[in-house]
């Protein structure tokens, strides 16, 4: 478990270095690549037991306890994935920006904060790592510096403050009721019965809701994820939103409060408007980029539809439309990027024939495309399927209605600007665009390899009973109680 | 009674947050939410008569645990307070820079971003 703080402690300290070394572009790439591959080999080296590390050895009742299990461990991989290839990306994508290192920096400021969010097991330290991520990511959407990206970091800033607050007045809750803050501690403590209990976790559900953009806190997130370069929104839409709010939620109403079925329905109807709202928002855009941000809302109403279920199978579908939308949505943002960088456009009606002339790039949205849409060999397909058996088998029939209605708008939507953007004639003032460079499209196929395969996790056995099962049996096991027995 | 009335100052803050038309009208709403939930931490430690929460050598205390205030709500808060800052100083520069650009610091005249 001494592996534990290295998560933290490896994108810190590059963040560091990388905030004094300003014009050795290679040493910048060289720390960028070295760190982020370090970070995906320690993120497949973690043992599949559930273990515990004690920040400078103190008991888990007075100190800072870092805990990693199968459900951390898996979105883990999925962040370090996810962040590795974005970086690689950036190194092409970001050319045109000013002052890379600057930005590789707070990259890594909001990978260290996703990353301590995950392993952590301690409310105060969770909402510290909270802070450290989203105020690095309000950063990393201001920074084209143009008015609109300004103007959509000041939305997205005040309104993840106030989620932020939320969040910090339902700790201050929590330990006025507990007077512990180890999430293990709290959850043998917090009395269910007890009013304020309530207001914990409508206080909770509030914050870490508009953190993940569910149905009436969504407004911020098609601004904030349009306007931050393509990789950043890679990262933001792909792993952001659920590590700050889905994951956090998810322990909380399943480990610490061991939730009852009434406030999840709840939870599964609002997903359920979420994901309307989501994808009617997403049929009227013209810009590529803010179409794809506002289908983020409608994948993230999916997942809520699953958690809200409550049954093995809801979470299993949940759990791997996190890993699915990671995948696909990162995917899409990366050659909606491609297509921005080459051509200088984002209004897909003014494009067309991009085909000719950029391949791959073609090639890639063509799978992420398909994959989001459903199409069946291709990841999105199995979640979407797990999600509708599980609301039919546990009675849901109408929420399995609104999966399919959503989904078949889905597929009539992406087509469509499929055809806007890489198909018919190629208008003459793109006769000279070019392809991106190699940087940007070997990111995209490792991808586009994922879009493909992660369907595997859920078909194939062996994959099966490693990574996915014992994530959903962690949640499905219940209230944390008796994990440390003695008392101080 | 004195909980309810930091719940009533964070409201007021929310408030301001959702009503005011000003840049820094906003940033001031939200630094007063900060500042409630601070409080609220803070008096949640508090203990009628107690006493500072040291354990010293010179001057041994056998009941310090039921009479100290609790130290940890404290340290909470000064972490707190730093990450405020953090927030306060990256809006405030934000509210600069969208001055810059509009020439004015009201919401309602920043109309780059639609539907």
């Amino acid at each position: 478990m001494g592996l534990l703080p290295l998560f933290v402690a490896i994108p810190l300290f590059s963040a560091l270095v990388l905030g004094f070394i300003e014009h050795k572009k290679w040493i910048i790439h060289t720390l960028v690549m070295l760190t982020t591959s370090a970070l995906v080999i320690l993120a497949f080296a973690t043992p599949l037991q559930r273990g515990f590390y004690f920040v400078g050895g103190y008991h888990p009742f007075v100190g800072i306890t870092l805990m990693l299990d199968p459900l951390n461990r898996l979105l883990l991989i999925v962040v370090q994935i996810l962040v590795f290839v974005a970086s690689w990306y950036s190194i092409g994508y970001m050319e045109k920006y000013t002052a890379k290192s600057k930005y590789f920096s707070f990259v890594f400021l909001m990978l260290a904060g996703m990353n301590g969010i995950v392993i952590t097991a301690d409310f105060f330290n969770l909402y510290v790592y909270m802070e450290i991520a989203t105020i690095a990511s309000y950063a990393l959407v201001a920074y084209g510096g143009k008015a609109h990206e300004l103007e959509a970091s000041f939305k997205y800033l005040v309104l993840g403050s106030i989620s932020s607050l939320f969040i910090l007045l339902g700790i201050a809750l929590i330990y006025s009721q507990t007077a512990a803050l180890n999430m293990m501690l709290v959850a043998q403590r917090l009395d269910v019965t007890n009013p304020i209990t309530w207001l914990i976790i409508t206080v909770f559900a509030a914050g870490f809701g508009l953190k993940s953009a569910l149905f009436p806190f969504h407004s911020w997130l098609p601004d904030a994820h349009s306007s931050a370069p393509a990789p950043v929104s890679a990262i933001l839409s792909g792993v952001l939103i659920k590590v700050v709010g889905i994951y956090v939620l998810l322990r909380f109403f399943f480990n610490i409060i061991g939730i009852d079925q009434a406030p999840l329905t709840l939870i599964a109807w609002l997903g359920a408007l979420s994901s309307l709202v989501g994808v009617l928002l997403a049929m009227g855009q013209h810009d590529f980029k803010r179409l794809l941000a506002c289908h983020s809302v409608s994948q993230v109403g999916y997942i809520f539809i699953g958690i809200g279920l409550g049954t093995p199978l809801g979470l299993i579908g949940a759990l791997l439309h996190i890993v699915n939308h990671s995948a696909f949505k990162s995917l899409l943002f990366l050659s909606a990027g491609s297509v921005e960088h080459a051509t200088g456009e984002r209004n897909f009606h003014s494009m067309g024939g991009l085909a000719k002339v950029m391949p791959w790039t073609n090639a890639a949205s063509f799978i992420g495309f398909t994959s989001i849409g459903g199409v069946p060999p291709l990841n999105g397909f199995w979640s979407k399927l797990i999600l509708i058996i599980a609301c039919v088998a546990s009675g849901h029939w109408i929420l399995g209605l609104i999966i399919v209605i959503v989904a078949i708008m889905t597929l009539t939507l992406f087509p469509k600007i499929q055809k806007y953007v890489f198909l018919g004639d190629l208008p003459s003032k793109f006769q000279k665009v070019k392809e991106s460079p190699w940087s940007m499209i070997f990111p995209m196929l490792i991808l586009c390899f994922f879009c493909i395969t992660l369907g595997a996790l859920i078909v194939v056995p062996v994959l099966r009973e490693t990574y996915f099962l014992p994530a959903v049996q962690a949640l499905l096991s219940g209230k944390w109680l008796g994990v440390f027995q003695s008392a101080p | 009674m004195i909980y309810a009335l930091c719940i009533v100052l964070f409201l007021l803050g929310l408030y301001g947050v959702l009503v005011k038309k000003n840049l820094i009208k906003i940033i001031i709403s939200l630094a007063m939410m900060n500042n409630a939930i601070n409080l609220f931490f803070i008096l949640l430690a508090y203990r009628k008569n107690g006493v500072v929460p040291i354990l010293s050598f010179l001057q041994p205390n056998a009941n310090l645990y039921e009479t100290a205030v609790d130290p940890l709500p404290q340290a909470l808060v000064l972490t707190s307070v730093v990450i405020g800052l953090g927030v306060t100083a990256l809006m405030v520069a934000l509210a600069i820079r969208l001055y810059y650009v509009y020439g004015t610091f009201d919401i309602t005249k920043m109309r780059k971003l639609r539907g």
